[in-house]
């Protein structure tokens, strides 16, 4: 990759930030970054793990089957320019893979057979933490400070993305639960109510007796409420089972 | 720090130092409650809420800064138009910045009733995170007039805070959410309104939704806070069956 041209540049972070916005799908996100940033090496692929919520490394994405098999290798037998990247939080770049095999016994060798020359990784950082680590897979030393400084950028625009989606995400899931719990919560009181005004008895003890036959019977609160709710007009016999 | 950052922290620093309020309950309810007021200071409002929708549109989770705008809070509800309600079917705020201005063709039974209390500008911003919604804050002025674009900004932020208020509030009741431990936090001060629907509900052989327009309707026709009447009902100070209670 020789310096793109600001064009060029400006056109691709635009078509990375368009799809930060609706529908997004993180896979689907992750694969257009690689295939995008394979498309600015002349003839390199890039591939892309992520660490899950233990630090466990995973493959997410790669720009053809040759780059996913490189990150395959890299997880598989635990050395490679990702793994670095990853673990010191630094950009491996230009490593020439025919002098590397000190460097990664088991990655280099397998790399060059695939036929590749040099290679590059770079981490995605979010603050102090590494997330994951993209590689890019080239046919020689062709990096310059400018072109890493770009690769490195489309790297944290890739965190950005992935963030946002895990944000939204966690968020949508506790909404339900909110929502789920405030729906049943709705829903026994109103059987309190029922309870209370057929038997002519406090709305504690309507809660009771409503809990107490959801005990004796092995049904959930909730369901017991339920039932109470949706039999009106019959009102609920709570006496036995 | 970001622009957004700088307003996160103002606006969050706000709602922290919002002095509480005997009656104030505890956890969410509480929170919001403090919310509502600081708001309704930091924008030059004469009041703000936040009401969250449960199930087939009914009002679950409510504050408000000041007792008399839990009426007009309610009010939307019971009538089935306003702001709130506008805010979260659009997923996007509601500016009424002059009420005379196309409200009372758009709000034809709520707009009166603003502008009978005072109200001359309305602003509703969803609470809202990614595709799921839960409610809206409500903020209201005695004046005409647009926010400016920093009390634009810092309205969006007091629902940013408001949502992850609710949703704190849930991550930490969710170990074994059951409905039980929820009460306080979640339905708080509405817990005798869904008592009182039930209640009516058998006093008059009626469904719960109509139960609840019995409800509003007497309150509305009464001019008294729905939560007031609630307590009544389930106090059996007021039935509806005017027989036996």
């Amino acid at each position: 990759m020789t310096t793109v041209s600001a064009e060029r540049l400006a056109t691709l972070f635009v078509d990375v930030a368009d799809t930060l916005v609706d529908d997004f799908d993180v896979v689907e996100f992750l694969q257009m970054l690689t295939r995008r940033v394979a498309g600015l090496f002349g003839t390199g692929e890039a591939g892309l793990m992520l660490a899950d919520e233990r630090g466990r490394l995973t493959f997410m994405a790669a720009s053809d089957e040759s780059a996913r098999l490189m990150e395959l290798f890299q997880l598989q037998y635990g050395d490679g320019p990702c793994l670095d990247a990853f673990r010191t939080a630094q950009p491996v770049t230009n490593v020439n893979l025919t002098a590397a095999a000190e460097k990664w016994p088991a990655f280099a060798p397998r790399a060059a057979q695939a036929g590749f020359e040099s290679v590059h990784a770079f981490p995605l950082r979010l603050r102090k933490e590494v997330i994951g680590a993209m590689g890019v897979f080239g046919r020689a030393n062709e990096l310059d400070e400018a072109d890493a400084s770009i690769v490195q950028s489309l790297a944290d625009v890739a965190v950005i993305g992935l963030l946002q989606e895990r944000a939204i995400h966690h968020g949508e899931v506790l909404t339900s639960q909110l929502q789920g719990a405030l729906n049943s919560r709705i829903v026994i009181e109103q059987a309190k109510g029922i309870v209370a005004q057929a038997r002519g008895v406090s709305p504690d003890d309507a809660f009771t007796l409503i809990r107490d036959f959801a005990r004796q019977n092995n049904y959930r609160l909730s369901q017991v409420a339920e039932s109470i709710v949706t039999g009106l007009p019959n009102l609920p016999d709570l006496s036995g089972r | 720090m970001t622009i957004v950052d700088e307003f996160l922290a103002r606006v969050t620093g706000l709602v922290a130092d919002e002095p509480a309020r005997p009656g104030d309950r505890q956890g969410v309810a509480g929170i919001l409650r403090r919310l509502c007021s600081a708001a309704e200071r930091a924008l030059s409002a004469s009041g703000a809420g936040v009401s969250v929708l449960a199930g087939g549109g009914m009002r679950g989770v409510a504050a408000v800064s000041e007792p008399a705008y839990e009426l007009l809070e309610e009010l939307q509800f019971s009538l089935g138009e306003g702001p709130c309600l506008d805010a979260f079917a659009g997923r996007q705020p509601v500016l009424v910045p002059d009420l005379s201005d196309g409200a009372m063709v758009r709000w034809p039974g709520y707009a009166p009733a603003l502008h009978g209390r005072g109200v001359r500008a309305v602003f509703a911003f969803p609470l809202q995170i990614g595709s799921a919604r839960l409610g809206a804050l409500d903020v209201f002025r005695a004046r005409t007039g647009s926010l400016t674009d920093d009390e634009f900004r810092e309205a969006l932020t007091f629902a940013d805070i408001a949502v992850t208020t609710l949703l704190d509030g849930q991550a930490r009741a969710a170990p074994g959410a059951a409905a039980d431990g929820l009460d306080d936090e979640v339905v708080g001060q509405r817990a005798e309104l869904f008592q009182a629907q039930g209640m009516v509900a058998v006093q008059l052989g009626i469904s719960l939704v109509d139960a609840l327009a019995r409800l509003r309707a007497y309150a509305y026709a009464e001019d008294r806070a729905l939560g007031d009447v609630a307590r009544d009902v389930v106090a059996r100070r007021v039935a509806f069956d005017s027989g036996q209670s």
